[in-house]
């Protein structure tokens, strides 16, 4: 940052070559590296129940605030890109996407580790990709092929990563939520000194499950946070319509719960790190994040029918979580704004060679349809399955389709 | 009499011809390479424990005429119940494996309600024998998600309707988490509870559930009916890496019998021969099994030879097994528990139809209950599940 400085006061001889190399220098993202403490309060203070609250002063730095910025800028490409491929038919069936909710998975990450497990519903694009997923493992499993990180097998709404303790990706509202205090419960069973974060939705949060969950989850002492991720629509109902008490953070009644504004990645990380430490020590706790969905509920939905036009203006031009962290990176001089915009080119770029190659990808193997249904080995039945799909696709049978089955193998 | 294979050093035959580890004399069959059976592995593995691999008996099933599997004549074994079988089996595991935990409605300081987890809380603390409130949807979704990470739950429900409640994680989550996540997780649980029609408990207290979980893809479902196969298929459910539903039968918990001493396991995917015959093939599983053997005694004095074949595999059907027998007898009588509408029999009518029809001199019968609810009073009762009298009658018309 100084650098820019230091040009403009330079003899004119120089300059040329001080300019030269300053932009040379800012290829390499200074910023990226700097881990000076710098202070940030909160756009808003947290609200809390039977708890205290974390203070609204969170320390970052230049390096985090970096890699938020490009985090979600990836993130936003993302899911802005596979909505035109939906358009294109060449994703299918339902598309949930995360675009205006980035902040939730970027400034969880943040305060987590890869032993802390993740797990959440349908809209899992970015929070995959927080825990290391790549562009191409999303694209090409949206798109149905063998690169896919389920092998094509799961679609959108079944994203995992269990080299990062991501679990999922679940299509039934609700129902990842007591998974999800099931592998606290493993945690505190390994004594792994790690703790789970189970994301559902505020229409989810009406589910009785969840009380069901959070009830064993506190009579066991287990390491859950329940994370509320509000964005106010359960698809089309507004929360004021859907739930009598929509303040889901006191919901957990003996439960402590902490109302966060799920648009501001540092309100994000504050919290997600106290309530981790909590966890730990005191057994589960609610936190509500609230946050918004710039697009409808899933591709489907033009949600635009159950609220208005200028609401969603509204809090891209107010709240954005994105231009939050750039006016923050701006304003404490971390690097200029064509730095920032280069970043978003690559990033363009980053995503469309990610879509140009999973296009390329082959779909999966006819054998697949057949891998995976049990862990290993199977009955007798599924062969005569097979062979009457074969039958009938007047196919020869391949002989890979028995090759899980050859008893050879054993 | 049933062969017990001792594993030592030579792996256990788990091989195309599986004809050979039942010790029937009868089955003069090998199986065309297509009928292979892949089994259940049979050995253990627990590298994170730094501990040998074991071989186990795998346990050869086909008996004596009449008597239930027994065990080999060498070892006296021991006498028990089928629910304390079911308890050993169970107990043995969670020594084995320290990530085995069980978790249900009053498994742990009650001691269960039909007494299979009696004394383990007090032997393994309250962190591995784990009772629940009544919330059986989110604690069956808790014990999935605890398998997705390596431990590998027994989850109980108290009557195995019960458990419909939890329908959703069964067929969502625990079925089909394998297949849609690209095979990284696996889900080892054992879900496993009493079921059937009992002695007057009602109609929601009577429920099959087999046959509303047999289409979940992803899930092994098997029914014991033994104190021998009850510890048995206890032990292998455990130990393998796929989601397994045990069903247990309300009636059969005080069944004693002779049970070895040492270390053994049924195979999951394994029919049991009980009887072996020549003049029709009964196939039958869970309590049914002594309706029809109490009907076999009726028709070997009427001069019928039945064979009697015990599924216990209700998903997938040994059908090596099952079409070895129709090959030999040509007959088939299915004589089930499940309501006649969608229940295993209607299954394995169909899958028998379809794989070995031209082997059928008659039509498949099969015997089910009536589809009502299970009603209160005992003379109903008795009415709506099959009784030994009609099995009679049934082979009588079938051998016509």
């Amino acid at each position: 940052m100084a650098l820019s400085h230091l040009s403009s006061s330079s003899p004119s001889r120089c300059a040329n070559l001080l300019k030269l190399l300053s932009s040379a220098i800012s290829l390499r993202r200074p910023i990226s590296t700097d881990t000076t403490p710098i202070t940030v309060e909160t756009s808003v203070p947290f609200t809390a129940h039977q708890c205290e609250a974390p203070s609204r002063t969170v320390q970052t730095n230049a390096k985090e605030l970096a890699t938020f910025f490009r985090d979600m800028v990836v993130m936003r490409r993302m899911e802005i890109a596979a909505d035109s491929l939906y358009k294109a038919k060449l994703i299918r069936g339902f598309c949930h996407l995360y675009d205006g909710q980035e902040a939730v998975a970027v400034g969880m990450e943040a305060a987590l580790t890869k032993k802390d497990c993740i797990i959440t519903s349908y809209r899992d694009h970015c929070t995959f990709v927080a825990r290391g997923g790549t562009l191409l493992e999303v694209f090409a499993e949206l798109m149905g092929r063998q690169a896919g990180c389920s092998k094509g097998k799961g679609g959108s709404m079944h994203f995992y990563k269990k080299d990062s303790n991501f679990y999922g990706g679940h299509g039934i509202v609700g129902a990842q939520v007591p998974l999800g205090c099931g592998l606290a419960f493993a945690q505190k069973y390994c004594k792994d000194e790690a703790v789970t974060f189970a994301l559902y939705g505020d229409g989810a949060a009406n589910q009785g499950q969840l009380f069901e969950a959070l009830n064993i989850s506190a009579l066991w002492d287990l390491p859950a946070i329940l994370v509320c991720e509000n964005n106010h629509y359960g698809m089309g109902t507004a929360e004021w319509r859907a739930a009598k008490s929509p303040a889901y953070y006191k919901r957990g009644d003996y439960a402590p719960g902490l109302k966060v504004d799920g648009m501001d990645a540092l309100a994000v990380k504050q919290a997600c790190a106290f309530a981790k430490e909590h966890a730990l020590k005191n057994g589960p706790i609610i936190l509500e994040m609230d946050t918004y969905r710039y697009h409808g509920h899933s591709m489907s939905d033009p949600g635009s029918t159950y609220r208005t036009r200028d609401e969603i203006t509204g809090v891209r031009q107010e709240r954005d979580p994105i231009e939050r962290i750039r006016k923050l990176i701006l304003s404490h001089d971390l690097s200029t704004d064509k730095e920032l915009k280069d970043i978003e080119k690559e990033v363009r770029k980053e995503v469309d060679d990610a879509i140009a190659q999973a296009k390329e990808n082959p779909v999966p193997e006819p054998s697949e349809l057949f891998s995976d249904v049990y862990a290993k080995g199977l009955g007798v039945e599924s062969k005569y399955m097979q062979k009457s799909i074969y039958r009938h696709k007047g196919d020869e049978l391949p002989s890979q389709a028995f090759g899980y089955n050859n008893p050879s193998e054993h | 009499m049933a062969a017990i294979f001792q594993g030592v050093g030579a792996a256990a035959p788990l091989s195309s011809s599986p004809s050979n580890s039942f010790d029937s004399n009868k089955s003069v069959f090998s199986p065309p390479r297509s009928f292979s059976v892949v089994r259940s592995d049979g050995i253990v593995n627990l590298n994170p424990k730094g501990r040998s691999a074991q071989r186990l008996i795998s346990n050869a099933v086909a008996t004596k005429a009449d008597s239930p599997a027994a065990s080999s004549s060498s070892k006296p074994g021991h006498e028990l119940l089928l629910f304390e079988a079911l308890q050993e089996g169970l107990e043995e595991e969670m020594e084995r494996d320290p990530r085995v935990c069980v978790m249900g409605e009053d498994v742990g300081h009650y001691g269960g309600s039909y007494k299979v987890t009696k004394g383990l809380a007090k032997r393994f603390g309250d962190l591995r024998v784990l009772d629940t409130p009544i919330a059986e949807n989110s604690f069956t979704g808790m014990g999935i998600g605890a398998a997705m990470t390596g431990l590998r739950p027994v989850i109980e429900g108290m009557n195995m309707g019960f458990l419909l409640l939890a329908f959703n994680q069964i067929s969502n989550n625990c079925g089909m988490l394998h297949y849609t996540s690209g095979g990284q997780f696996t889900i080892p649980v054992v879900i496993r509870g009493p079921g059937g029609v009992g002695r007057q408990l009602g109609a929601e207290h009577s429920q099959r559930l087999e046959s509303y979980f047999q289409s979940i893809p992803g899930i092994q479902m098997v029914a014991c009916s033994t104190p021998y196969n009850a510890k048995g298929l206890m032990k292998a459910a455990i130990r393998s890496e796929n989601p397994v539903i045990l069903f247990e039968h309300v009636l059969l918990y005080n069944l004693k019998e002779r049970i070895p001493d040492e270390d053994y396991i049924c195979n999951l995917e394994e029919a049991e021969m009980v009887r072996p015959g020549e003049h029709v093939t009964i196939l039958t599983y869970s309590r049914m099994r002594y309706h029809v053997m109490q009907a076999a005694k009726t028709l070997v004095n009427k001069g019928y030879d039945p064979e009697v074949i015990d599924i216990r595999s209700l998903k997938p059907f040994d059908l090596h097994t099952i079409g070895n027998s129709v090959k030999k007898t040509h007959r088939v009588l299915i004589v089930e528990e499940c309501m006649r509408t969608g229940g295993i029999g209607a299954s394995l009518t169909a899958a028998i139809t379809e794989n070995f029809n031209d082997y059928l001199d008659a039509p498949i019968m099969c015997l089910s209950s009536q589809d009502v609810p299970t009603p209160y009073a005992g003379t109903l009762e008795e009415v709506t599940v099959v009784q030994p009298a009609q099995i009679v009658t049934a082979v009588e018309q079938l051998c016509q």
